[in-house]
């Protein structure tokens, strides 16, 4: 007995040094969204630096975060959006990215960069990854057939509406289940703030969705992408990459959905997903190479092309394909611009309030 | 020396020398080997390795003390208190220290760091300063959407569990009074379903219950409906889920009940001129009480809690607690309300527990 115990430790003990000496450089992990690079963005990168990639996606900024406070998540490169940035970057989650090893970095949009500030001062930890909006995606020939020729799919009226969402009903309307990036278009429809604070404004966003309640089928981030292409709902309010997305899996299947995008004139949210490494990372250095593979313009434009949303490299503009780079449902028009509207970090408290307005939304309680 | 060998007879060593042996083996080749291919095809790091070998090695070591002293305080011989003594070490391991993990978090305060909560301990010049934090179990009375989601979830628990005994009961009764060869088959078929992944199952529910699914184009093409009934994303869609993947948990304690009742009973109240009817409501349901009971809470208990069938079946208005769980600790980032939350939720579950243990100790004692 006492012989297996010192070989167990001795063992253990080899084990440890070993594996200190032996840090897995040629090891990367990624975390990111669920359906959002390219297909052979990951073979690539192997083929030019050598560094395996084991690849991991998650379908909600909240997951995302969970495991990052929780500590020793155990990823290299992980793809928050900025409106959760700002606190992750609070507590001490990142490390700052040094820039000398980063020479694709002078590709960067420098408005988006600014614009990225409000999350990350000095832009010191995160990179803009892709970017995108929260708009409408509807099925073509059903909305019509619910609501006549003139049904307005380019407005919020559309599903805030009670007397058109009702129409919309029979054939199903869901929204995104996150009540940061759904409540503040409702506020924004009030003509408040889009990022107002004021329980009383909430109130009556949560009392405007309360009346278009009893016609939203359900509430979900990532369900809609099937369920608007082959026809099981009518209406989505999603990010807009996934309705493109939904597009062409319909188109695919050739199943007769034709599933279209728009942005609610009205104005609309805008997402930014940033890269940015854990504090823990085991592999900052291959973390580091793999964010710059990303800043090389044809590389992310081609993941443009694959995902449909646009990204944040000045240079990569010219390289996204053209029907991409011209549909006004990717990359806006400047007009539309300026009605977009970011996310911001909100504390604590207001965090809670959306969140309990949006169980009396969902639940009806 | 000799008294920690004893509970090990000369073949136990062998097997544990052998399995040291391998894992060592296994491990060096893993240092010397080009980038070990074993372990890491099963996910694990050499790290890992080592730090699962010295958890185990701990391990072992605090079973032996725990059944030396067992041993002297109990005068059983070493090897029946270490036997007596793996229960409960196991429930030390996997029950009581995450509870009380979770029971101190509960304690805590949100907070923006890593982890998202106040240390509820703090020593600084030889003072040892402990603060409870009672606010998260009071802020759950303040809102009524935590009684809330605990009565839905009890609801949703309760339906299900008398769903589940009026579906599983006959089926138990008829597996018992099948013919013994045929017993086996019986039992493989109500536990082969429960081999694939619940959450497969689930997935083929909603595309058997949506408005395109196959239950919705059954009943169009017959002509019995003109339009698509609206199942998934209610909580009748959440009842069919539930019922479904708890059934085999209903119907295995009442097989094994209602199969070792005693036929002559039921034969000698027939003789004394009692119907078929009579005969079963007032010997085999009494009889079987147990397997009722032991049914009942294998299935009410963890539907309680459950979060991924009302997830992905149930609609808007599914209120559960464990969705509100979910909010708290995702949407919310407050890992002490959370925590709060469970530890209420556990205490709720305590009263079925201690019912279906007490339960349990009876059977044992009806067999001794």
């Amino acid at each position: 007995m006492k012989k297996i115990g010192k070989t167990l430790l001795a063992l253990s003990l080899a084990g440890m040094a070993f594996s200190a000496a032996q840090a897995d450089d040629k090891v990367l992990h990624v975390y990111n969204w669920s359906d959002y690079i390219a297909e052979d963005t990951i073979a690539k990168f192997t083929a030019e630096t050598g560094i395996k990639v084991v690849y991991d996606v998650y379908d909600s900024n909240e997951v995302l975060e969970a495991k990052l406070l929780a500590g020793k998540a155990g990823y290299d490169v992980v793809v928050p959006s900025n409106s959760f940035l700002a606190k992750q970057i609070k507590a001490g989650v990142y490390q700052p990215l040094d820039k000398s090893k980063l020479p694709n970095w002078k590709n960067l949009n420098p408005d988006l960069m600014k614009t990225l500030e409000i999350s990350d001062p000095g832009n010191q930890y995160a990179i803009p990854y892709l970017w995108g909006t929260i708009g409408i995606g509807y099925n073509a020939d059903k909305v019509k057939a619910a609501l006549g020729d003139n049904a307005p799919v380019n407005s919020w009226d559309l599903v805030f509406k009670p007397e058109n969402i009702a129409k919309l009903k029979g054939c199903g309307v869901s929204f995104l289940d996150s009540p940061t990036e759904i409540l503040p278009a409702a506020l924004h429809y009030l003509g408040y703030k889009s990022d107002s604070q004021d329980p009383k404004e909430l109130k009556e966003a949560e009392a405007l969705f309360l009346k278009v309640r009893p016609s939203i089928t359900y509430f979900h981030s990532s369900k809609y992408i099937g369920d608007l292409a082959n026809g099981n709902i009518c209406v989505a309010i999603g990010y807009s990459g996934d309705i493109y997305q939904a597009k062409s899996r319909a188109e695919e299947a050739k199943n007769g959905v034709k599933v279209l995008y728009n942005i609610p004139k009205e104005g609309a949210g805008a997402f930014f997903d940033t890269v940015a490494i854990p504090k823990d990372a085991e592999n900052p250095e291959g973390a580091l190479k793999f964010i710059n593979f990303l800043l090389k313009p044809d590389v992310i434009a081609e993941i443009s092309n694959y995902v449909s949303y646009p990204n944040g490299n000045a240079a990569a503009t010219e390289l996204v394909d053209e029907a991409i780079r011209t549909d006004p449902g990717i990359y806006p028009t400047p007009e539309v611009m300026k009605q977009l509207y970011a996310f911001p970090d909100l504390p604590a408290k207001v965090q809670r309030a959306m969140t309990r307005s949006w169980t009396a939304i969902k639940s009806g309680k | 020396m000799s008294k920690l060998t004893n509970p090990l007879n000369d073949r136990g060593i062998v097997v544990v020398a052998a399995a040291l042996v391998i894992i060592g083996a296994v491990t060096l080749l893993n240092l010397i080997g080009p980038a070990g291919t074993f372990w890491q095809a099963l996910g694990l790091s050499i790290n890992q390795i080592c730090t699962l070998l010295v958890v185990l090695a701990t391990v072992a070591a605090v079973y032996v003390g725990v059944a030396l002293l067992f041993s002297r305080f109990s005068h059983l011989n070493p090897g029946r208190a270490a036997v007596v003594s793996g229960p409960f070490l196991w429930l030390f391991l996997f029950f009581l220290l995450p509870f009380f993990i979770v029971l101190k978090i509960s304690f805590a305060e949100a907070d923006v760091a890593i982890p998202p909560y106040t240390e509820i301990y703090s020593y600084a010049e030889q003072k040892l300063e402990i603060i409870l934090n009672l606010g998260n179990y009071l802020f759950l009375t303040e809102d009524e959407l935590y009684l809330a989601a605990y009565l839905g979830s009890l609801k949703m628990a309760a339906i299900s569990t008398i769903v589940c005994l009026l579906i599983g009961y006959p089926m138990a009764y008829a597996m018992a009074r099948a013919k013994k060869e045929s017993q086996t088959t019986l039992l493989l078929l109500i536990m082969m379903p429960t081999w694939t992944a619940i959450l497969i199952r689930v997935y083929a529910w909603m595309g058997i219950l949506s408005n395109n699914g196959l239950l919705n184009g059954f009943l169009l093409d017959i002509g019995l409906i003109d339009t698509p009934l609206q199942i998934l994303n209610t909580n009748l869609a959440v009842y069919i889920g539930v019922v479904y993947s708890y059934l085999p948990f209903m119907i295995l304690p009442l097989f094994a009940n209602l199969v070792k009742h005693d036929n002559s009973l039921l034969e000698a109240a027939s003789d004394l001129g009692s119907s078929n009817l009579n005969n079963f409501w007032k010997i085999t349901v009494p009889l079987s009480k147990n397997g009722i009971i032991a049914g009942s809470m294998l299935v009410f208990i963890p539907v309680v809690g459950e979060f991924v069938i009302p997830e992905l079946l149930g609609g808007p208005e599914t209120l559960m607690i464990g969705k509100v769980l979910w909010q708290e600790f995702f949407n919310n980032r407050d890992w002490p309300v959370a925590s709060a939350l469970a530890v209420v939720m556990l205490a709720i579950l305590i009263v079925p527990i201690i019912l279906f243990n007490r339960n349990q100790a009876k059977e044992l004692e009806g067999k001794a």
